[in-house]
Parts: structure tokens; C-alpha cells; sequence
């Protein structure tokens, strides 16, 4: 328990700015070394040293974020083991995918409330006096994850999560009996067998994970990029919208370098802002990674906010991007209205519907019921339903079910190569466990109680 | 009335699996032993079906047998079949399963007894515990006999206030009809134990002479029988077959139109029975759909003409036992030779142990077997050795041992028991082990053998010839991983094994992982230079085969070592541990865990609570430490 290795994010999550994915544990660096792209492998790299890189998914080699990683050999750490803290740019969505690939590595797992400071304490860090809030802190985040864990037990996930369980405890049970009842007349299990059940598991497994994007923009918000050239008002916009003034507003271009998160209801409806810097080429260092991130944005994006001004004639990037738009959930916002028009609105309409069209000057707060009302209507119109579905959003459950898979996963591939089943059954068995961990099931007895209730044995 | 009738270090009280092999463990650790027994002509006896071993329970016998216990050689000695069963899967549930001469069985046992230095058998009925000062201390028989000994070991199986069951009728008995033990049960009540009851039943015999074979499918032993010891090395034991057939639609019908004078349904039955052996009225209600059950008649000796009707456990009233018997196919002419019937009795509940067997009420008192709340030969066996070892090395002021869940079934036995408990007769099976990888069948002495040369059950030479074993397969592994080979040299050895060719040379052990490529194929390309014998090769076959899955176990087993390390002061007041929920603070307070490692297996305690207690286990050493 205490010599496994745990991650989490360890800044508070929606600020702008830098978040840390702290990684603690015998396997923080050999976890992390295979997903961090850099010159230097961490392996090799000295205690206390700070290394430029990305982290790239190892199943796709792709990039998923840029990031600095810094390396603490222990015992010379806040835990006194070994940690790897992995500085992202920002922004949830980057973070949280880090935090994903960095779970998906062998012998890293989600850390419990308090589990740093638990560690640092019984690694001898921190003193005596600590003790208390501790064992306070361990208390009162796991009630509440309890009562939070209790409210999800019944609602329709953890329903749909107890009937995959029961698939592939019912498989188990089947093994199991074939193992320790050798000359009952059950069904011999076969490889053909098991294979038919953990594919559907590994299905409906499959139809979980891609709930947890609509269940991302229900929970987390309609993840809304603003768009525009350089300077036409983005972060104004962002700040009418919060009402806060978290962005850096100015003239020059390109000072707006991160993505900037703002949480906002509009009309009931919870829209997760991401300012982005102006998209643009530029040769600027810093700048350029902002752009990029912009362009990741939009990509996550479910609804783009494309600024436009109205005294301005629209540029070939302005067309450009409007051109790549076209299928997205676009709404055009015409800024500064106040001024001289120099803005043709009938090549806009050319791009978008006349619906989508928003006049505004943000300067003046003038418009913001015409956005308001706009946004309710593209999202009432039922594009997106709330209602009856079933939603995974919890990175910890997710990097489960990945998991939960990838055992199964393991399994059919066991039965080609011919292993044997009661070996095939530990695969089988840690996908359960890891769905069980989902639910804070308790293994226990149930796998006998299974048995004995689906099979007639006895002497 | 009473006598002072003699002094010993450990007293057994009854000599069924369970107090056969205590007695036997304590006397060979140099202890002077008594074991008493209400009936001398029922020792070792099997009151139940003629049989032993089976997935999980054999893998029991081999680990009594790695310890230096009796179970495996009285057993290789007295067998009428042998089979190995689960062939066809995995090494880690390859098990084997015999069935024995019940009577040379116990007869065997009996001289074995017998003849152990330091170990007396009496016949006698222990009425009373001794105790003095929470120490157990003595035991005072029916006949007024009072024996004075430094730790006593109460495994009373089903006779403690049996009671035998039979459809409408109802009687105070043993098992088979002995006396049962009724003041005992007292005793231990009145000294503070808690009792629950239980029921386990037995099915009908027939007369051989009776069964009609022909309409019966045979079921042979293997053609060359594998050993449960370590120490036996051949046989010529004659084997007899079992027969199978089936329960047909009438034995069904027959069942269901006397479901009202089935006690199990009567309400008659108040112990709760075990859910895997559950009698035949009990699978045809709760299994309505299937058609039909399977039925094993098994010989019941060499010299006898009975026959076991496996399948047909029952406590229904006789007349009705007689039609559902003629209902079987091969049966339809049978003459029942004794009656199947069920039979409760008192048991502690086994969360009042210490994991060596002691009770926490009452110092020196250990209980093995079904007295703990299991059912089943082996697991009594497997219990008594550990209570008999742990009794011995009590008396010698010595630690207790304890086998730990990834070391053996006995280790996830006695853990299950005095950590969860049990709601009904606790059975093993091979599910409830963590790490069955490594728990095989085959490595029994290297998981168990040191234990029990270190505490003395193994002989020198018996131990010399272990360590030999183990060095020659550790020898061929490593022969193996160095031996290079080139693709020609193993062409036609992979062809014939039907695995596709090599590309490029290596070393020859990485074949062997190759599901289809056996040690014997190697073997053909490459002839070892040891003198291995079978089982050595099958060693070393398993050990490379599975290294994966295996060192993965064993990663694990690490973890849990840790936490099974990490031990708790027995002074410490879960009522004072600021933050448990008070779920774990009760439960944790009854079960007095003596590691972290346990505590984490205690129903109702979190993984939260788990953390709080190694917090709190750090600030006391801690405070512990700066007193000095």
C-alpha cells in the first residue's frame, strides 16, 4: 500500500497558469521516463533538476502536452521517496489528459485524499505535531468521497458498471468451478468461451468511455473557445462574460499567451470558457506556444466564439478559419459595433446562418443578451441532451475502466497463446477488481457466494 | 469423585483428522502428549465420504506432508484410487484426489499413533476445562479422571452436543452414532466462549452385491498413480473404480412430494449448512431446472461390500431415502446398508482465535478443525498440525508460527477464519487463495519444508534431500538459460512439437515458454547432465513457463509482506485512535489484528481507517521511542 506508486494533480484545478501532476512512489521515474519525450532520460538525470519535454501518449506516440519536469530523488523529497512533478502549460483539459497517460502506466495509481502528506509523515517528513491534521484530512475527504461515491452507487452508472461486473464475475465463477469441481457436469470452459464474454465486457467497457466526453461537457461545462484575430477584444469578452478581470487585456498583440479558463452559467446552461492567445503565425517563442494551444482548444472545443470587428474588413485568416469552422457549433460575435462599419456581414453569412450571428461591443457591455440567448438556443435546441444518460467523468474511474480493459484485454490474448485457464482467470480477475474499485466494492466473499449460487454443487 | 490421573505438556482431545495430527506434531516436538478420545475404535475415521484431496484439499495434504505431518503417507499407504485431477489447466490446480480403504485408513493411523514416542492414546470423554487464572491448565473426564497439562487442543468435530437428524426423527448423537460430546460444550460456554451451530449431513450407503454396474459409467484411477508425500515413493496398492450415474426425473419427483417431511424445509434443521456440499432435496428445490445430478458410488474399502452414494446427501425420513435410491439408474434394486442423515452441532466462532489456534479468552486453549467452523478432512488436518505445532512450541516458551497467506492454504484457512469468520462450514477452495500460482501443488516442500525442518518435524536426512532436490532444479534453469542453441539445432524438435521455427539463436530456455514445447522436448535437443527425477523436471518445466505470471505474484506478495510486517502493539485501544470510524474501532477491537496486513482483510474496515491506524502506529512508536 504505502510502496506503490500514486499520482494526482496537486494544483488546484480552473486557475490559468501552470498546474503540477505530482508522481510519487518506487516507480515515478521508471513510470515516467517511457512518456516523457526529451534529451535526457530521467533515469539518468540528477536529483533536483528540471528537465523541457513532452508527454506523449505511448499508445499513439502522440504529443499531449509540453511540459517541465522536475526530478526529486528521495529520500530528498516532500515524500522522501522518489517524485517527479510534471509542470503543464495549463488548462484543464491538458492537465487532465497528462494525469490520464501518466494512469494508464504500470504500478501508478490514483492517490487517495491526504495520501502525500500521509506519506511524508510516515516517511518521517513531516513531524509529530502534523499527525492530527493528517488523520484529519484523510477523514474528512474520504467521507465525502464516500457520500459522493455513495450518490453515484445509485445512480445509472453504477448500475451499468455492476452489470459489466456481474459479466465478468459470472465468467469467473464458470472458471472457478471448472478449477475446483473438476467432475462436475458443468459446461468445461473454453477458450472460445471466455473470449465471447470479455468482448462484450470490452464493449460495453467501450460504450462507457465514450459517454465520458458528453458526460465532460455536462459536468465541466460547453467547453467554449474564443477565437479571433489577435486583439479584437477576446479577453474583454472573457471578462464581460466572469464579470472578472483574470485575463490580461491590453493593445499589443499576442499577450494573451496561455489559454485562460473561466467557469460561467448562462441561461442554467454551464459554459467552460477557454480564452485563447489570437490565432495567427508568429515567430515569437512564447507566443507560438500559445497559438498552439489555441489550436488545440478549438479543437476540444464544443462551441467556437469567433470575434470578429466591425470596423475591420474581413482577412484571408479570418476566411480561413471560418472555412475550417463551417461544421463546428460557430457562433460569430461582431465586435464593436460603436465603431465605423468596415466589415462586409453579407460575406459572414456566406460561412454562417444569420442565427449564429451576434452584434456586440463588449467595451460598452452592450449585446450580452443577444449572446446569452443565442447560446441557449443552439444548446436547447437539443443538440445536447441532458437528461437520461449516463455519463463517466472522473479521470480515477476512467483510468479504471481503461484498465478494467486492458485485463480483458490481456486475457483473450492469454487464450490464443494457449495458456491455461485458471491462469487466464488472473487477468480476468484484476479486470474485476478494478471495476470493483470504481464502485469501493470490497472483493471479499462475493466471488464464492457467486459460485455457490450459480452452480448446483456438492457431495 | 475425581482422580488425579496423570500430568502431560498437551493434551489432544479427539482423535479425528484434525487431533490426529496434533498430537502426532506435539509428541514429535518432544512434548508429552495425551490424546483422548471418546471411542478408540474411531480414530481417524471417516465418518463422511471415503475420499481425500481434490483441488485446494489436496494441495492441503501436500503442505501437511511438506511439514512433516501424516494425512499424505497415511493416505499413500491405505489408498484404493488415485487420480490427478485438472490436468488439463494450469500447474497451480493440478490436484490429486483418493479414494481410501476407510478402515485401513484409520487402522494405520491408529498404529502410528501408537508407536510415536512421548504420545499417549486413551479412551476417555473430556467433560471440563481446568481453568486457572485465564489459563488453561487440565481437563477432567467423565470417569472422574483429571489430566493436568501446560495447553490443550479441543477438536470435538460434529460430536460436540451433536444431534442426528433423519426426516420426523431427532437424536442426540455423534457422528455414525457415538456418544455425543454434551457437558464439554458447557464448558467452554462457561469459560466464555461463544457457540454457534451448525449442520453438515451424510448420504446413504449400499451393499455392492445390490447395484446393477452395467447401467453405470466406470471411473478407473490413473494407470501410474502419483503420491501425496514427498516420501513415498511407489506403491502396489490395487486400485478399484468408481461408478457414475444419475438421478432421474422420478428421483426428482419423489423428492418434491415429500418436501414437507424434509427437516431442511420443517424448520426441524436450526444449524446453518454449508452451501457447497447442500444435501439432494436442498439442489432439486434451489436448482429446479436441472434435469438431472450426478451420483458417484464409490467403495467404500477392500474388505467391505459398501458403497458411498456421492451426491446424495440427505436427511430425509429412511422410507423416502430408500424410494429416491431405487429411482437411480443401477440402483433399482439396491438394499441401503445404513442411512443418510443430517447432524448439527456446536462450533466457536473462529474469530475468538489468534491465528497460532489459541483463544484470545483463555490462555493456552487452542481448537482445530470443525469445531472452528470447517468442514471437510483436510482442513481439520491442516488446522490440527498447526494447533499441535503451536501448542508444542507454547509449552517450549517459544513464538508461534504462522503460515501466511502467500505460503499456503492452511495460511488462507486459519487467516479467512480468525479474521473474517465464517457464516457457514468454511470449505477451501483453490478461489479463495490470492496468489494460487504460487500455492502449487508441486512446490509444497519448497513453500514448507524449511517451516518444518526449523521447528523439527522434518528429519536431517529427510531435509538434506530436499535441499539436494532444490538445488538440482535451480541448477537446470540456470543450465538452461546459458545453453545456446542455433535455429538448425532445434529445427526438427520444434517441427514435431508442431511450434513454428526459429529465426535466430538464443538460449534454449526461452523455447520452453512457448505453450506447446515441453521440458521433454528440450530434453531431446539437449540432455541435461543432472540426474533429475520427474518431479524435478516438472519444476523446472513450471518455473520458467509461467515466470511472467509468476513474478508478477510475487510482486504482490511483496506488498503484502510489508503490510503483514508492519505488526500492532496487542496494547493498543482502537477507542483511542482519533479518527476510525467507529465501525473499524469495534471490529478492529474484537478481532485484535497483529498486523496491518490483517487488519486491512477485516470486514468494515476502510482503506481510510487503514491509513489512520498507520498514522497512529507511526506517532506511538514515536512517542514509544522518545521515552525510551
Amino acid at each position: 500500500m504505502v510502496h506503490d506508486t500514486i499520482a494526482a494533480i496537486s494544483t488546484a484545478v480552473g486557475e490559468g497558469g501552470i498546474a503540477i501532476i505530482r508522481v510519487s512512489g518506487p516507480q515515478a521515474i521508471s513510470g515516467i521516463d517511457p512518456i516523457f519525450k526529451s534529451k535526457i532520460s530521467l533515469k539518468d538525470a540528477d536529483t533536483h533538476t528540471v528537465h523541457y519535454g513532452h508527454i506523449i501518449d505511448p499508445s499513439s506516440g502522440e504529443k499531449v502536452e509540453e511540459v517541465l519536469v522536475t526530478l526529486m530523488r528521495g529520500p530528498r523529497s516532500f515524500t522522501a521517496e522518489d517524485v517527479v512533478e510534471i509542470n503543464a502549460h495549463g488548462g484543464v483539459i491538458a492537465v487532465k489528459k497528462v494525469l490520464d497517460v501518466v494512469l494508464q502506466q504500470d504500478g501508478i495509481r490514483t492517490a487517495e485524499p491526504g495520501e502525500f502528506t500521509k506519506r511524508a509523515f510516515l516517511n518521517g517528513r513531516i513531524d509529530l505535531m502534523q499527525a492530527e491534521a493528517v488523520i484529519d484530512l484523510i477523514r474528512s475527504k474520504s467521507d465525502r468521497a464516500f457520500s459522493v461515491a455513495r450518490k453515484q452507487a445509485e445512480g445509472a452508472l453504477s448500475k451499468r458498471i455492476k452489470a459489466l461486473r456481474q459479466t465478468v464475475i459470472e465468467l469467473l465463477a464458470h472458471i472457478e468451478v471448472n478449477i475446483d469441481y473438476p467432475e462436475h457436469d458443468v459446461e468445461e470452459m473454453t477458450s472460445a468461451y471466455i473470449r465471447e464474454q470479455c468482448q462484450s465486457a470490452i464493449a460495453e467497457i467501450d460504450k462507457l468511455l465514450k459517454t465520458a466526453n458528453e458526460g465532460k461537457i455536462l459536468r465541466e461545462g460547453i467547453m467554449t473557445a474564443i477565437v479571433g484575430r489577435p486583439n479584437v477584444g477576446k479577453s474583454s469578452l472573457m471578462n464581460m462574460l466572469t464579470q472578472e478581470n483574470k485575463a490580461i487585456v491590453t493593445d499589443i498583440p499576442g499577450t494573451t499567451r496561455d489559454v485562460i479558463e473561466q467557469f460561467v452559467t448562462l441561461n442554467g446552461i454551464p459554459l467552460r470558457l477557454l480564452d485563447t492567445a489570437g490565432i495567427r503565425e508568429t515567430s515569437d517563442v512564447v507566443e507560438r506556444i500559445g497559438v498552439e494551444r489555441s489550436k488545440d482548444a478549438l479543437q476540444d472545443a464544443d462551441l467556437i466564439l469567433f470575434v470578429l470587428n466591425y470596423n475591420e474588413p474581413l482577412g484571408e485568416e479570418d476566411r480561413q478559419l471560418l472555412e475550417q469552422l463551417k461544421d463546428r457549433s460557430v457562433i460569430v460575435i461582431i465586435n464593436k459595433m460603436d465603431l465605423p462599419a468596415r466589415l462586409d456581414l453579407e460575406e459572414v453569412k456566406r460561412f454562417v446562418s444569420k442565427d449564429s450571428i451576434v452584434k456586440m461591443s463588449v467595451l460598452q457591455e452592450q449585446g450580452l443578451d443577444a449572446l446569452e440567448s443565442t447560446i441557449s438556443e443552439m444548446f436547447f435546441e437539443g443538440q445536447l441532451e441532458a437528461n437520461d444518460l449516463t455519463y463517466v467523468s472522473n479521470v480515477r474511474h476512467i483510468s479504471l475502466l481503461k484498465r478494467a480493459r486492458q485485463s480483458l484485454t490481456d486475457a483473450i490474448e492469454a487464450t490464443h497463446a494457449g495458456i491455461p485457464i485458471d491462469v487466464i482467470q488472473i487477468d480476468a480477475r484484476s479486470a474485476w477488481e478494478s471495476l470493483g474499485e470504481i464502485l469501493g466494492d470490497e472483493a471479499g466473499d462475493s466471488l464464492i457466494d457467486q459460485i455457490f449460487s450459480q452452480f448446483c454443487l456438492g457431495k | 469423585m475425581g482422580y488425579v490421573a496423570g500430568e502431560f505438556d498437551v493434551i489432544v482431545i479427539g482423535a479425528g483428522h484434525a487431533g490426529c495430527e496434533a498430537a502426532l506434531a506435539s509428541a514429535r516436538m518432544g512434548c508429552e502428549t495425551l490424546l483422548l478420545t471418546i471411542n478408540l475404535d474411531m480414530v481417524a475415521f471417516m465418518p463422511c465420504n471415503p475420499s481425500i484431496g481434490g483441488p485446494a484439499k489436496g494441495h492441503v495434504v501436500r503442505e501437511i506432508d511438506a511439514l512433516g505431518g501424516e494425512m499424505g503417507r497415511n493416505i499413500d499407504k491405505t489408498f484404493i484410487q488415485m487420480r490427478m485431477l485438472n490436468t488439463g489447466k494450469g500447474p497451480a490446480v493440478h490436484a490429486l484426489r483418493a479414494q481410501a480403504d476407510k478402515f485401513s485408513y484409520q487402522h494405520i493411523m491408529k498404529k502410528t499413533i501408537e508407536e510415536t514416542p512421548n504420545l499417549t492414546l486413551r479412551q476417555g470423554m473430556a467433560e471440563e476445562l481446568i481453568v486457572e487464572d485465564g489459563k488453561c491448565v487440565g481437563i477432567v473426564t467423565k470417569t472422574g479422571a483429571e489430566y493436568r497439562a501446560k495447553a490443550v487442543v479441543v477438536t470435538t468435530g460434529t460430536y460436540l452436543r451433536g444431534k442426528i437428524i433423519m426426516g420426523e426423527l431427532m437424536y442426540e448423537s455423534g457422528p455414525n452414532n457415538q456418544q455425543p460430546s454434551v457437558r464439554l460444550s458447557a464448558s467452554l460456554k462457561e469459560h466464555g466462549l461463544e457457540l454457534i451451530r451448525f449442520k453438515t449431513g451424510t448420504p446413504p450407503r449400499v451393499h455392492k452385491d445390490t447395484i446393477d454396474f452395467s447401467k453405470t459409467e466406470i471411473q478407473p484411477g490413473d494407470e501410474k498413480p502419483k503420491f501425496f508425500s514427498y516420501e513415498t515413493e511407489s506403491s502396489d496398492n490395487e486400485q478399484l473404480p468408481c461408478w457414475l450415474t444419475y438421478t432421474s426425473e422420478k428421483t426428482h419427483q419423489i423428492i418434491n412430494d415429500n418436501l414437507h417431511r424434509a427437516p431442511m424445509f420443517s424448520g426441524a434443521i436450526e444449524g446453518t449448512g454449508p452451501r457447497y456440499c447442500p444435501s439432494i432435496e436442498d439442489k432439486i428445490v434451489r436448482f429446479a431446472d436441472k434435469p438431472k445430478h450426478q451420483i458417484f458410488l464409490e467403495p467404500e474399502g477392500k474388505n467391505t461390500s459398501e458403497y458411498y452414494v456421492q451426491g446424495l446427501s440427505t436427511s430425509m425420513p429412511e422410507d423416502v431415502q430408500l424410494d429416491i435410491l431405487r429411482s437411480i439408474p443401477g440402483l433399482e434394486k439396491v438394499e441401503m446398508m445404513r442411512t443418510g442423515y443430517a447432524i448439527e452441532y456446536d462450533a466457536v466462532i473462529p474469530t475468538q482465535l489468534w491465528p497460532s489456534l489459541e483463544t484470545k479468552k483463555i490462555d493456552s486453549l487452542f481448537t482445530a478443525g470443525q469445531i472452528n467452523g470447517t468442514s471437510g478432512y483436510e482442513e481439520a488436518a491442516g488446522q490440527g498440525i498447526m494447533a499441535g505445532i503451536n501448542a508444542a512450541r507454547k509449552v517450549q516458551g517459544k513464538e508461534p508460527v504462522i503460515i501466511g497467506r502467500s505460503q499456503g492454504y492452511i495460511g488462507v484457512m486459519i487467516d479467512d477464519l480468525v479474521t473474517k469468520g465464517t457464516n457457514d462450514p468454511y470449505r477451501l477452495l483453490t478461489s479463495r487463495a490470492e496468489y494460487r500460482l504460487l500455492l502449487r501443488h508441486d512446490n509444497a516442500d519448497l513453500r514448507l519444508t524449511p517451516i518444518g525442518y526449523e521447528i523439527g518435524l522434518i528429519p536431517e536426512e529427510r531435509y538434506q534431500r530436499f535441499l539436494r532436490k532444490k538445488e538440482l532444479v535451480e541448477m537446470e534453469v540456470e543450465r538452461l538459460s546459458t545453453t545456446k542453441i542455433k535455429p538448425d539445432d532445434v529445427a526438427e524438435m520444434l517441427a514435431s512439437a508442431g511450434s513454428a521455427p526459429l529465426t535466430q539463436g538464443g538460449d534454449i530456455l526461452s523455447l520452453l515458454r512457448r505453450p506447446e514445447v515441453t521440458y521433454a522436448h528440450l530434453e531431446s535437443v539437449s540432455p541435461s547432465p543432472f540426474e533429475l527425477t520427474d518431479e524435478m523436471k516438472e519444476q523446472v518445466e513450471i518455473q520458467i513457463k509461467y515466470a511472467g505470471y509468476i513474478e508478477k505474484q510475487l510482486l504482490q506478495v511483496e506488498r503484502l509482506n510489508k503490510m503483514e510486517k508492519k505488526l500492532i502493539p496487542d496494547d493498543i485501544n482502537y477507542a483511542e485512535v482519533n479518527g476510525l470510524a467507529s465501525e473499524a474501532k469495534q471490529k478492529l477491537s474484537v478481532i485484535r489484528p497483529l498486523s496491518i496486513g490483517q487488519a486491512s482483510r477485516v470486514a468494515g474496515v476502510t482503506p481510510a481507517d487503514i491509513s489512520i491506524l498507520l498514522v497512529y502506529l507511526e506517532h506511538y512508536n514515536r512517542v514509544k521511542a522518545a521515552r525510551g
